[in-house]
Order: structure tokens, then C-alpha cells, then sequence
């Protein structure tokens, strides 16, 4: 079995990703780091390569969505069976990777997704906006799975064979994913498990959940949500 | 509804041969590929067949409600000009998703060139 692709997704986070990278590094020390760098303008690509880390450098800057698939896309063609994908900004910690990949190594689901309110010692408190947007996006994702998930904003996930297989194709929400990717990974028929991680807030730089893209973030949902009965399911399901 | 006199005819018929020749030239340049032609020709061929067939014109009047045939124009004009449009957002999506499909393709394959040791 090949040990298991720790995906990185970075953009601009020089600043950041050495030490993420070191982290990653000390509690998987078997790990395939890739960082996939979505076009940054800063010195991303050499951090991440002194750091002992693969990198594939997207030519432009293509949204984190783009940059996970194209990790994704990278372990499907070199037969990776278990991918982790974390952000490179620090928000996530990495020794919670190893219950990441229990589940799927032991195979009690097919995706494994790191939720930060599920372990009540969690130190993470979001601002009354975001909880407010974190309750919708939760309530509108029970609507479409019949799934109650504690957190799904989360991008911090471990994924089994099957699963990075689909993604790889077209059938990947890459505009703005998160909680839609939940909804199309349990729409695909996938088995998906939260998994209690910590997370911190993040030590500088600009979230990806600024300004008016929680707007659009709950538009693209609501469209989702409507048109989820009426789109083909999707064709390639697990074991297809 | 009174008809068009031949001098209102004449003008209308040039203006719409004129616009469909135009279109006609730019896709024998290869200026327009053939692909994003058809909707324009359409229109400029309706231009053309509204120009000589006035009556067909006011048949539509009678058929939509509309009070006068400029209604019935500036209806048609408002619909293609919506048709258009959805048209060019679907080409630019799937030119996104080539455009992001090369980019991937791009990156995964410099990669290998730029890490031969890998």
C-alpha cells in the first residue's frame, strides 16, 4: 500500500506554510507532501520545496477549488489510495491527520472530514456573522443529505481511493467548494464521517471568506439546493 | 396597418443585406468561426425575410397582442439580444472549464519535467 498524499493547497502563504509543512511532516512521517501552488505571486513554491515538499505550480491563480482538484488529479494518475488535504494558512492542526486517516484506513467511511465543534475543548469561536452563515450553510446541507454535520465549512479531509477518483473529474464543485462538496460526495453515494480536529484562527493574511463571498457562497448553495432533484445524479459512483 | 412605401422597402432591405453579408464575410475570414455564426445569421436573415415579407410582420402583431409592428420589432430585438447573451455566458463556461483543464494539465506536466527525480 503507498503511504498516504498530504495535499496542501496554497496561495501567497510563504509566511505560513514552512511551519505547516514541519508539522505535517512530524506527526505523518511516511506522508507524500504535495503543495499545489495556485499561482502566488510571494515565494510559496521554494518554501514549500525547501520544506521537503512536492510542488505543482498552477501557471495563474485559479481558486482553491482548481488547486485541490489539481492535487487530486495528480493522485489519481500516480495510484495514491488516501489523500489528506489541509489549508497551508495554519487554521488546521496537523497531528489531528492521523484520525483523519484512521477512519479511512480502517475503512469506516469513505471520507473523513475534520470538524472543529464536534470535540466540546475546542478553542475556536467564530464571530456571530459567521456562526449565523455556518448554521445556514449546516441547515442547507441537512436539507439536501438528510446528514446533520457539525461543521461544514471544514476543508480539512482525508479521502479514500474512490472518492479521489471522483473528484478528479468534472463532477467536482472546484468554484468556491467546502459545503458543497459534502453535498456531492453524499450525493455520489459516498460514505462520509466527522471527525473531531482543532483549528485555530488564522495569524494574518486575508480568509478566503471575505467580503461579499459568503453572499454568493449562500446564493451558489440556495441554486444547489434547488436544482440538486432535478440534475442527473452524478455517473461515476463508488466502486463504478 | 398601412404598408411600407418601396423607398421605406428598399432602405430596409439594404440594411439587412448588408448585415447578413457582413456576418456571411467574417466567418469566410475565418475572422468568426462557423460555430458562433448561426445565431447571428438567423437574425440577419429574419432582418432580411421581415424586410421584403412586411405583412409576415404584422401577422406576428396580431399573434402577440402587441399595438403597433415597432412593438413587435423592439420585442424581437430585446429577445435576441437575451439569446445572445446566454449564448456567450455558455461558450465562456466551457471555455473556463477547458481553460482550468489545461492549466492542471499544464502544471501536473511541468512538474514531472521540472522534478525528473520524483
Amino acid at each position: 500500500m503507498k503511504p498516504p498524499l498530504v495535499l496542501v493547497p496554497a496561495f501567497n502563504e510563504a509566511a505560513r506554510i514552512g511551519r505547516v509543512l514541519a508539522g505535517v511532516r512530524a506527526a505523518v512521517p511516511d506522508a507524500i507532501l504535495l503543495v499545489v501552488d495556485d499561482g502566488s505571486a510571494d515565494d510559496t513554491a521554494a518554501v514549500a520545496r525547501a520544506a521537503g515538499a512536492r510542488v505543482v505550480r498552477l501557471p495563474f491563480n485559479l481558486g482553491a477549488g482548481v488547486a485541490a482538484q489539481t492535487g487530486y488529479k495528480l493522485a489519481v494518475r500516480e495510484g495514491y489510495d488516501c489523500v489528506v488535504q489541509l489549508d497551508a494558512d495554519g487554521q488546521h492542526e496537523p497531528a489531528d491527520i492521523p484520525a483523519l486517516l484512521a477512519v479511512i484506513a480502517h475503512d469506516e467511511a469513505d471520507v473523513a472530514i475534520g470538524s472543529r465543534f464536534l470535540d466540546g475543548a475546542n478553542t475556536y469561536r467564530p464571530g456571530l456573522l459567521r456562526r449565523a452563515g455556518m448554521g445556514l450553510f449546516r441547515w442547507l446541507a441537512w436539507l439536501l443529505t438528510g446528514m446533520r454535520f457539525s461543521d461544514v465549512t471544514s476543508g480539512f479531509r482525508a479521502l479514500g481511493g474512490d472518492v479521489v477518483r471522483f473528484v478528479a473529474t468534472e463532477w467536482y464543485p472546484t468554484d468556491y467548494a467546502d459545503a458543497d462538496v459534502l453535498i456531492t460526495l453524499r450525493r455520489a453515494g459516498f460514505r462520509l464521517r466527522e471527525v473531531p480536529v482543532r483549528m485555530y484562527p488564522r495569524t494574518g493574511g486575508l480568509s478566503m471568506h471575505a467580503g461579499l463571498r459568503p453572499v454568493y457562497y449562500v446564493f451558489k448553495m440556495l441554486l444547489s439546493v434547488a436544482l440538486a432533484p432535478l440534475r442527473r445524479e452524478p455517473a461515476q459512483r463508488k466502486g463504478a | 396597418m398601412a404598408e411600407l412605401t418601396l423607398h421605406q422597402t428598399m432602405f430596409a432591405l439594404v440594411i439587412s443585406l448588408v448585415a447578413f453579408l457582413f456576418v456571411l464575410e467574417l466567418v469566410r475570414r475565418r475572422r468568426l468561426l462557423e460555430e458562433y455564426s448561426w445565431l447571428w445569421l438567423l437574425t440577419a436573415g429574419a432582418m432580411v425575410l421581415l424586410a421584403v415579407w412586411y405583412r409576415l410582420l404584422i401577422v406576428i402583431t396580431h399573434i402577440v397582442g402587441a399595438v403597433t409592428p415597432l412593438n413587435t420589432l423592439l420585442l424581437c430585438a430585446v429577445l435576441f439580444l437575451f439569446a445572445i447573451a446566454v449564448h456567450y455566458s455558455v461558450i465562456i463556461s466551457r471555455l473556463s472549464t477547458q481553460v482550468k483543464n489545461l492549466a492542471q494539465e499544464l502544471a501536473l506536466l511541468s512538474s514531472r519535467v521540472d522534478e525528473p527525480r520524483s
